[in-house]
């Protein structure tokens, strides 16, 4: 299966950006469907971004946070060619998780 | 559900469930998530402040305490948001030390739409996409040496981002 | 407040249309010259290129909203995943690649095009469909995820590549582009619009609360990700969605004159870059 997880980490001089879109629903529990049900609440709750074993930045988040939901940071210490972890996990406990490497 | 994983875990979980406590504990510099783990770990979500109503409630589940506002706190939202579903808005300061950076949308049904953990070496600024239900301020929160720091923005949304 | 404004665009729309007289032959190069002037005589700031950016085109605050979201775009999924199904063959051992010129890569902007043999408009979905069908599968529904992928993929390809559209020397073509054009400037619905009514008459302008786009390049950015919609969108989506604004019955996606305005559309913009996919509000 696909990763849900898209990863562009450029470093340049000591600081390395990091942009991550996300494929996932971040149904709200607002909506209603076609037959006027409410669709659940179904939202990432947090995401965790590691470098060198060392969490870099962490997102917590709600159903507010749109659809295929993006982010972007900064974040020191870093170079070309290293490992950047991300993961998430959403409220129903499905989760995934990426490596990308840092350019 | 047991957790016999050992006492940093739970110290961990008690600090995260309660807000409070880290204003007690005078931990407002300490990044609050001290021990590596392999994957995004979900116990560590405020359920409180997510569902709290209002910027004072949801800043006082979230860090235990409320804010002042700063012109060192930079917010980037549009003025008429071209859809409530997705709205582009970032934040950035100069202040230093900060631990956290925060963004309400006052009007939404839970006023706390994102809240992100700066460790240190990582930089005081953060771009996201959010929902917004309708026209609203929009607050930015940054904290910093254990205080909280606030700019906030009005949007205009015509079309509703909870669906409508 | 919202009547005052459909009166007001109403009353504009039916001032005399100077691109379409209704019993005219058609001439598809004087007709091109006489839409392209209209849109840069109108709007004379706006780079040519840039009409086919919509909206975004035509105000500034949307327009820096869009360049935030295009950064790293939502419809990346999609192009993943247009990509993957180009490389996963079908049953048969055959892939899509093998119905298009160049394996598929580059040729978005050759399409809609006349074909000869069925005497009809094929739109890119449609040949997708009838590769499909051609090789043992079910064809797709034409308005979304699957449908969207492959297109938003293809258009990926040929990012830049100028609009490229033929209308052979054959009377068949040439009513299929004055179909199209028809369809352009005809009324319907509840509301009484035709697509003239707003992408000619009041691009730039708001209805309701979205800014109108030009038809100058309209169909440039297709597939598209919508916010409204929380996902992807074909051409035939769009045509859906626009026909039920107007209060009018949606056709089926890729309906003859579907495929027609799309034709006619597309060849007014010949020269233009492909800017698919692309995001809208």
């Amino acid at each position: 299966m696909a990763s849900t997880i898209r990863v562009r980490a450029i470093a340049s001089g000591d600081a390395t950006q990091v942009q991550a879109l996300i494929s996932h629903p971040m149904d709200s529990g607002f909506v209603k469907d076609s037959k006027g049900q409410l669709i659940p609440a179904h939202h990432i709750d947090v995401v965790e971004f590691e470098h060198n074993g060392k969490v870099v930045f962490t997102c917590l988040w709600g159903p507010a946070v749109s659809k295929d939901p993006y982010v972007k940071f900064s974040f020191k210490g870093a170079k070309k060619g290293d490992d950047l972890k991300v993961s998430w996990v959403d409220n129903k406990g499905q989760s995934d998780s990426s490596v990308a490497k840092i350019g | 559900m047991n957790d016999f994983s050992g006492a940093p875990r739970q110290t961990r979980r008690t600090i995260l469930k309660g807000a409070v406590g880290i204003a007690v504990l005078g931990l407002g510099g300490v990044s609050l998530m001290t021990d590596a783990h392999a994957a995004a770990d979900a116990k560590a979500w405020p359920d409180k402040a997510f569902s709290a109503k209002g910027e004072a409630d949801a800043l006082k589940a979230l860090y235990g305490k409320t804010g002042e506002p700063s012109d060192k706190v930079n917010l980037d939202a549009p003025e008429i948001a071209e859809n409530g579903a997705v709205v582009p808005i970032a934040v950035a300061s100069t202040l230093p030390n900060v631990t956290g950076i925060a963004i309400l949308v006052l009007e939404n049904p839970n006023t706390l739409a994102a809240a992100y953990k700066i460790p240190e070496g990582t930089e005081a600024s953060v771009a996201s996409r959010l929902k917004m239900a309708k026209t609203s301020k929009v607050m930015a929160v940054v904290e910093s040496g254990g205080k909280l720091f606030t700019a906030t923005k009005e949007v205009k949304v015509t079309v509703g981002g909870c669906g409508g | 407040m919202l009547r005052k404004l459909l009166i007001a665009v109403a009353m504009v729309a039916g001032a005399a249309q100077p691109l379409f007289a209704a019993d005219a032959a058609s001439d598809p190069k004087g007709e091109f010259k006489a839409f392209r002037d209209y849109f840069t005589n109108r709007f004379p700031k706006v780079a040519l290129d840039d009409f086919v950016n919509g909206p975004y085109s035509m105000d500034e605050g949307l327009r820096k909203q869009w360049k935030a979201i295009d950064e790293f775009p939502p419809y990346d999924f999609a192009i993943d995943k247009g990509k993957e199904m180009f490389a996963t063959p079908f049953k048969n051992g055959k892939s899509y690649g093998d119905c298009f010129p160049n394996k598929g890569i580059g040729v978005r902007q050759d399409y809609p095009q006349f074909d000869a043999k069925s005497g009809q408009v094929i739109t890119l979905d449609m040949a997708l469909n009838n590769c499909r069908e051609a090789n043992g599968e079910k064809p797709f529904d034409y308005t979304k995820d699957d449908m969207a992928a492959l297109t938003a993929y293809m258009a990926f390809t040929s990012r830049g590549k100028p609009m490229n559209i033929k209308i052979p020397d054959d009377p068949r073509a040439l009513a299929a582009y004055t179909n199209g054009k028809r369809y352009f400037y005809t009324r319907r619905g509840q509301l009484n619009f035709s697509c003239a009514s707003c992408h000619v008459q009041n691009p730039g302008n708001h209805i309701r609360t979205e800014v109108l786009a030009p038809a100058l390049g309209i169909m440039n950015a297709m597939p598209i990700y919508r916010s409204a919609w929380g996902g992807m969108g074909t051409t035939s989506r769009r045509l859906r969605t626009c026909n039920s604004q107007v209060r009018g019955v949606p056709l089926p996606g890729e309906s003859e004159e579907y495929r027609d305005v799309e034709y006619y559309l597309s060849y007014m913009a010949n020269g233009l870059p492909i800017s698919g996919p692309g995001t809208r509000p």
